[in-house]
């Protein structure tokens, strides 16, 4: 989707159409929770949307240890409630924040944007936007809206910042944006940089056979080496007194 | 020694059976109650004390794999008398972190999921991968014990058997482990401060651990040889303490060498919430002791061990805590103190650690062995050694190496 925060007037109908379609509680917030998978903040004169991001190399999905999360095909970040073991990492390397837990559930379960995963199954729109009355929020295919996006920084290049953000942040993401106002003061993070999350710990787990097969011949070779030394200084001990060597004991 | 340890054990064991006690109910009300109500996670805070406790739990139990590699596959006999104590320290490490984990997870009745729903891409995952594994080693370690116990030697020869590979397993797994639980943290470098989020977290952790792991065992044999008999000579003891200090020296120079590299020296500069939390981690836990360590003084005296190895143990505390909760605390608008309902539960579990190892160590044979051994450890070591090593009592200023 693409979000177009110059557009973007505040009505909060997004959030109002969301909430519809989650069945969740219809007032109003200022920020995302358990109730409000979607929320406007406001920057002086801008909105800025939040949601899940949708990423395309999810953080929250290489974290999961049980596969909860999946990043399907066609753009949703989908959850399943009756994998998930509760661990709250996805909460912890979320680079957006999004996840929200059930704290107060002894069962409890994360709750996302879900880009009405079973809307766009049917062909329709996401709630948010087709509630939006002024386009603010478009739904499309990715790259076409890469191109719009690219379209209306050229054709009015003072009017916006040069970024899409989204492009390529974190690996790129289903949602970009486009400001009037640069997106570090807008709360977007910009220590997150664009190689996706997940490459960082990929880089330590891909490690993790070269430890086993290495380590195990390393090893294997450290307890042949000084047991073999073990032996023959037992050997020789044992030849200078004159005795016949005893037979190295296994603890 | 038992007449001599009773009277203390009692006054222990109040203490303990009442913060089983109110760990046990802080238990039952996070059960009935749930996360939210009986603890200050949050959403921005999702992970807390009991995190923490984990890397301590883990961190503590590495002297199991450390002593086990030691003596085993790098054949220094000599410490023979204190592998028992590590693998139980290790097991009963291990056994409270599962327990730990099970408490703190949302889902605690879906605690197996991760050994049948993979993720290989997800550090969690390998680390409830290796928790599950290594624990059947430890177990199987530790069986021996029992067996020889209540006399059914039949699988002892099976486990013997078997013995060589299940510690090479052991230790690579251990590696795999300590080193993952810095490797959780890999994924958020926009959250962690930079005084401790460097991609060098999995081998600082396993740098680390091997300084801790080998503290705790040194504080136990300290500990533990409190009745006039010595689980470890004058000379050994030294000995590992300068692998301590060695260890500690490797670490604070990676450390520093890496916040160089990534240009976050500039943080300690000002004093700030996380440069003294910083300061107090690296002078409590790896300066001041390898300055101690340094001196032979201090290696051969009963004082200055404890000392050191208590400094050492409570930097790594601090260590595993500024990197679960300091350093992803956003000071002064976001912080995180645990709700007493969470430390209660740690205390619990930490005093239950303490009762099983007390009572193991009391109708388990974790130190007859040792009797036993003893005298044939010290003939190993006199014909095994080239230069033979002098096992005396506790002599001051023996050094040989
Ligand atoms: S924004 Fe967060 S929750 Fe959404 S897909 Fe990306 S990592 Fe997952
Ligand atoms: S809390 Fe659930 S969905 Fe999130 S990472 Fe853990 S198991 Fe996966």
């Amino acid at each position: 989707m693409l979000i177009d925060l110059t557009l973007c007037m505040g009505c909060n109908a997004c959030q109002a159409a969301c909430k519809e379609e989650n069945h969740l509680s219809p007032n109003e917030e200022k920020n995302l929770s358990l109730t409000a998978y979607t929320a406007l903040n406001k920057y002086s004169d801008v909105y800025v949307r939040r949601l899940c991001q949708h990423c395309d190399v999810p953080t929250c999905v290489s974290v999961c240890p049980v596969g909860a999360l999946v990043k399907q095909g066609d753009g949703p970040v989908a959850y399943d409630a009756d994998k998930c073991i509760g661990c709250r990492y996805c909460l912890q390397a979320c680079p957006y924040h999004v996840p929200k837990y059930e704290w107060s559930s002894t069962k409890p379960r994360i709750q996302k944007c879900r880009f009405c995963a079973p809307r766009l199954a049917k062909g329709q729109l996401p709630a948010c936007a087709e509630a939006c009355p002024v386009g603010a929020t478009l739904f499309g295919d990715r790259d076409e809206l890469l191109l719009e996006a690219a379209r209306r920084l050229g054709a009015e290049p003072t009017k916006y910042v040069p970024r899409i953000y989204g492009k390529d942040d974190v690996g790129g993401t289903s949602m970009f944006y486009l400001s009037s106002v640069p997106f570090e003061q807008l709360g977007f993070d910009s220590r997150l940089g664009r190689v996706p999350l997940p490459m960082l710990t990929m880089s330590a787990l891909s490690k993790v056979p070269n430890v086993l097969s290495v380590g195990g011949v390393v090893l294997g070779g450290i307890w042949w080496i000084t047991n073999r030394r073990t032996e023959v200084a037992a050997f020789e001990a044992a030849e200078k007194k004159g005795e016949t060597p005893r037979p190295e004991e296994k603890p | 020694m038992k007449i001599r340890l009773l009277p203390r054990i009692t006054g222990w064991q109040a203490i303990s059976t009442t913060l089983i006690l109110a760990g046990t109910l802080a238990a039952i009300a996070r059960f009935t109650y749930g996360l939210g109500a009986t603890t200050n996670l949050t959403d921005e805070f999702p992970w807390g004390l009991w995190i923490g406790f984990d890397f301590l739990g883990i961190g503590l139990a590495a002297s199991g794999f450390t002593i086990v590699a030691a003596v085993n596959i790098f054949h220094a006999k000599e410490y023979e008398p204190i592998v028992r104590p590590a693998i139980l320290t290790a097991f009963i490490g291990y056994l409270l972190v599962v327990l730990v984990l099970i408490i703190d997870l949302g889902r605690p009745d879906h605690f197996w999921h991760p050994l049948v729903m993979w993720n290989p891409h997800s550090v969690m995952c390998e680390i409830s991968w290796c928790l599950m594994l290594y624990t059947s080693v430890l177990s199987l370690e530790f069986a021996p014990i029992i067996l020889e116990k209540v006399k059914i030697t039949w699988p002892i020869k099976w486990i013997h058997a078997i013995s060589l590979p299940l510690m090479i397993v052991g230790v690579l797994l251990s590696t795999l482990h300590q080193s993952s639980f810095g490797s959780l943290y890999l994924i958020v470098p926009n959250r962690l401060h930079a005084l401790w989020y460097t991609p060098l977290l999995p081998v600082l952790f396993f740098i680390s651990c091997i300084a801790s792991g080998i503290a705790m065992i040194l504080l136990e044999s300290l500990i533990l040889s409190r009745g006039g008999r010595e689980l470890l000579s004058t000379h050994l003891r030294a000995n590992l303490a300068k692998i301590i200090a060695i260890t500690l020296a490797v670490y604070f120079v990676v450390r520093v060498e890496d916040l160089l590299a990534r240009g976050a020296l500039h943080e300690l500069t000002t004093l700030t919430y996380y440069s003294v939390a910083f300061y107090t981690e690296l002078l409590v836990g790896f300066v001041v002791p390898f300055a101690l360590l340094l001196s032979e003084r201090i290696r051969t005296s009963r004082l200055g061990l404890y000392s050191a190895t208590l400094m050492v143990l409570a930097g790594f505390a601090f260590n595993r805590m500024n990197t679960a909760i300091t350093g992803l605390e956003v000071y002064p608008t976001q912080t995180y103190f645990p709700s007493l309902i969470e430390i209660f539960i740690m205390l619990g579990i930490t005093a239950l650690g303490f009762t099983v190892f007390s009572y193991v160590v009391k109708y388990l044979p974790i130190f007859e062995a040792v009797e036993e051994a003893g005298p044939q450890v010290q003939q190993e070591a006199a014909t095994g050694r080239p230069e033979p090593i002098y096992l005396t009592r506790d002599d001051g200023g023996m050094e040989s190496s």
